[in-house]
């Protein structure tokens, strides 16, 4: 600190700066402040850090990496990628990342749907759907979702029929309190055509989509782009399909006594998170739309109608554009609580990244710092890799201002 | 109207008086019009009004009949809950009339639960002091409210021997009042250290920005569980062996930084929202840094966002819902326990505990968001001036 000359600076001159202790020179001052919490989270840390070392020699706790690669010895009822007990921390770090990655994927895609349709029902001039909605929007936001997953894997899937009872579905869906049996898809050698084709068709649906806005913007015509788009997506690969044929199969389940054969097992612990998680999440994008769609102030809709445009198109070229730049970031945070909360899977069980890692793997290896690190970490990943798309997208989709 | 000239050409025919305004047409008013426009506008609308009204006869007899009722309201034991002919019951309010004491007081011994029942009368007294905008003498509620009433509670609850209440150890407390002290304890830490945060976030001092913005974003970019198990297993490896610290006392440090993180990103909308002559305006007065945020900036600041604090509030709320998974005999722990206790081993006695656990969340939360509502229309109402 700089402060042995403050008193000899001062003196008479004009143009010196004013003498004053420099305890009142806010400058100094704030380098004081900062030295001042600097020590102290240092000091802090430091202490944190020796207390820890110290108690994790007496209790004989190893530190470091090492047992990434150690023998979990663990099972995990469901895994997308291989394991066994055999294997290791790692492995297991993986199975749990990947449950953790499918439910919140999923979770997503459904939780959007349902939030957009409940948010629109909500702006509803029908009194009886728009009520609905409302009942909905604040049933849902106002309970803990702990207590909505609890209630879904609890209370509505472990109370489903014995296997031998099982709900028999049409088209060879079995669902019991195992959770749901569905035919599992079979692909032939010729298969790969069908996806080739899907490829190709998604990538002449973009390239129309681009030359359809060149020539909208060019002429002012548009194009039947949902279309001719939906005949690309949908139709080609659908007759490449016939043309290979039909290189598709199902391994329809076999309900037996007491188990249930073949097919795919989707697990209630899945399901049950992903209804909790769906339905949660749904209403408070159903708030979001919502507040979107009313941002768009009144006058662009009257406007538009002024310049002669329809209401379908109204609504495609002025309101949804312009709603879409308020809804997309409280939408990305959704997004993003509802990849955080998924690790609740924790309380009904399904295996994902808490549960197998922060929940397993810490209890038995005992490692705290580590095991609580990487997982924290990877959450971080998540969170900071979705705000710098997000600022990304921002930076283009911000309205530019004179 | 020029009643002179009209009298002076005085015809049969001309008018003398304005007609009277006519009532307008019956199709225009009237329940059968409201019903027409909200409900039958249009082909599209019928349809939706068809299905909605589907929706609504399906679903609401169903649930009225499960939770009123079919409901069994008195019984001693699952007995009463059970299927009779092969007919399953309603709701097993009796079960949760049986055990109702024990979701609010947990273990707490029983002769002493009125220092719960103060706790919650006390507690009352300050949310409402705070929470009703005329109340006499606000400055004191708060002092109450953040000083008073966590020191008296600490007390109360914990036991003091100076006073002739005997300890009672947090491992014996639970249920309603667990969650409601962890979620005191949360919305009283969580606003000054939010503002501190938030401050330090906008802070010039690149140190103290470096550490609030470092601090704020670890804790909102990993769940609240992580936080949970973090203060559960590393915090008693942080201290030296010879403290040791209580198992609730963790929690409640998780669920302290953890909204205060929410907190002050909240508070930071709001400073941000005020304009920047407001601080040019204090700093031209001669006010200090503290001078101008405890009297200027502040209270504008936090006005406005006192709807954004009470949500963060209701989030709070709902997230004391997690300390079960770390352990912790909450609310929603005690409906847990009780609800496969086999001596109310009955088809609905797990729905009955969801849906009495479901509806005891709810009035709490859907009271607290019916405030924030309530201060944000008032908040609208006074920037139209």
């Amino acid at each position: 600190m700089s402060s042995v000359d403050a008193p000899k600076m001062g003196g008479t001159g004009g143009d010196e700066k004013p003498r004053v202790a420099f305890w009142n020179d806010p400058e100094k001052r704030g380098y004081l402040f900062q030295a001042l919490l600097f020590v102290v989270v240092g000091y802090l840390v430091y202490a944190a850090a020796s207390n820890a070392i110290d108690n994790l020699t007496k209790q004989k706790i190893a530190t470091g990496f090492g047992f990434w690669n150690n023998t979990a010895g663990f099972d995990i009822g469901q895994r997308l990628i291989p394991y066994e007990t055999t294997s290791s921390y790692g492995r297991a770090f993986w199975v749990g990342l990947v449950n953790t990655l499918l439910v919140a994927s999923i979770g997503i895609v459904f939780a959007t749907m349902l939030g957009f349709i409940i948010g629109v029902a909500r702006l509803s001039k029908n009194f009886l759907v728009n009520k609905l909605a409302a009942i909905y929007v604040e049933v849902i936001r106002n309970t803990p979702l702990l207590l909505q997953l609890l209630f879904w894997y609890n209370a509505v899937l472990k109370a489903l029929p014995e296997v031998r009872d099982s709900v028999a579905m049409p088209g060879g869906f079995f669902l019991n309190n195992r959770g749901l049996f569905m035919p599992e898809p079979v692909f032939g050698a010729s298969f790969s055509w069908v996806t080739w084709a899907l490829a190709a068709g998604l990538m002449g649906y973009f390239a129309y989509g681009r030359w359809a806005r060149k020539k909208q913007e060019r002429t002012g015509q548009q194009s039947p782009v949902l279309l001719v788009g939906l005949g690309l997506v949908i139709a080609v690969p659908l007759l490449v399909y016939f043309a290979a044929g039909q290189p598709l199969s199902f391994n329809i389940p076999d309900l037996g006594r007491f188990n249930i054969r073949g097919g795919v097992q989707v697990f209630p612990e899945f399901v049950a998170l992903l209804l909790g998680l769906v339905i949660y999440t749904a209403a408070f994008i159903a708030e979001v739309v919502r507040a979107g769609i009313q941002a768009v102030s009144k006058g662009q809709t009257e406007a538009a109608y002024a310049l002669g445009l329809r209401p379908g198109p109204t609504l495609d070229l002025v309101v949804i554009p312009q709603a879409m730049r308020v809804i997309i970031p409280p939408l990305t945070s959704q997004y993003l609580n509802l990849t955080k909360n998924s690790s609740l899977a924790v309380a009904v069980g399904y295996p994902d990244l808490v549960q197998v890692f922060m929940g397993t793997v810490l209890n038995q290896t005992g490692q705290a710092v580590e095991v609580i690190a990487i997982t924290m970490a990877v959450y971080l990943t998540i969170s900071l890799f979705t705000s710098l798309v997000m600022n990304w997208y921002n930076s283009r989709k911000a309205l530019v201002e004179r | 109207m020029n009643t002179q000239v009209v009298s002076a050409s005085s015809k049969a025919y001309v008018r003398q008086e304005p007609a009277a305004v006519l009532p307008p047409p019956g199709s225009l008013i009237g329940p059968l019009a409201w019903i027409r426009d909200n409900l039958f506008s249009s082909p599209s609308n019928i349809l939706l009004t068809v299905v909605a009204a589907a929706v609504a006869y399906i679903s609401i007899p169903s649930f009225l009949n499960f939770l009123i009722f079919d409901a069994v309201w008195t019984g001693a034991d699952r007995e009463a809950c059970i299927a009779k002919n092969g007919v399953v019951p309603g709701a097993c309010w009796a079960f949760v009339r049986e055990r109702v004491n024990f979701f609010i007081y947990g273990f707490y011994p029983v002769d002493q639960r009125w220092r719960v029942d103060l706790f919650f009368v006390l507690g009352a007294i300050g949310v409402a002091w705070m929470l009703w905008l005329k109340a006499p003498r606000r400055d004191i509620g708060m002092i109450y409210f953040l000083v008073v009433l966590p020191l008296v509670s600490y007390y109360l609850l914990g036991g003091a021997a100076w006073l002739g209440l005997p300890a009672v150890d947090t491992a014996r407390w639970g249920g309603l009042m667990v969650t409601l002290v962890v979620a005191g304890v949360g919305i009283v830490a969580s606003l000054p250290l939010g503002i501190l945060l938030a401050l330090g976030r906008r802070s010039k001092l690149p140190v103290i920005k470096f550490f609030s913005v470092m601090f704020i974003e670890f804790v909102r970019g990993v769940p609240l569980i992580t936080v949970l198990f973090m203060a559960n297993t590393m915090l008693p490896l942080f201290l030296p062996d010879n403290i040791t610290v209580d198992k609730l006392l963790r929690a409640l440090v998780g669920i302290g930084l953890f909204a205060s993180a929410y907190m002050a990103e909240v508070v930071r909308a709001g400073l941000q929202a005020l304009p920047k002559g407001q601080y040019e305006g204090a700093m031209a007065m001669g006010l200090g840094y503290w001078q101008m945020m405890r009297l200027i900036i502040l209270p504008q600041a936090l006005k406005v966002t006192i709807p954004n604090i009470v949500n963060t509030y209701i989030g709070l709320f709902k997230d004391t819902s997690l300390l079960l998974i770390v352990g912790i005999f909450d609310f929603l722990k005690a409906i847990e326990t009780a609800r496969i206790d086999p001596q109310w081993a009955a088809p609905t006695t797990s729905t009955t505990g969801y849906a009495f656990a479901a509806i005891v969340y709810f009035l709490f939360c859907y009271g607290m968001a019916s405030y924030a509502r309530a201060m944000e229309r008032r908040l609208s109402v006074a920037d139209k001036r």
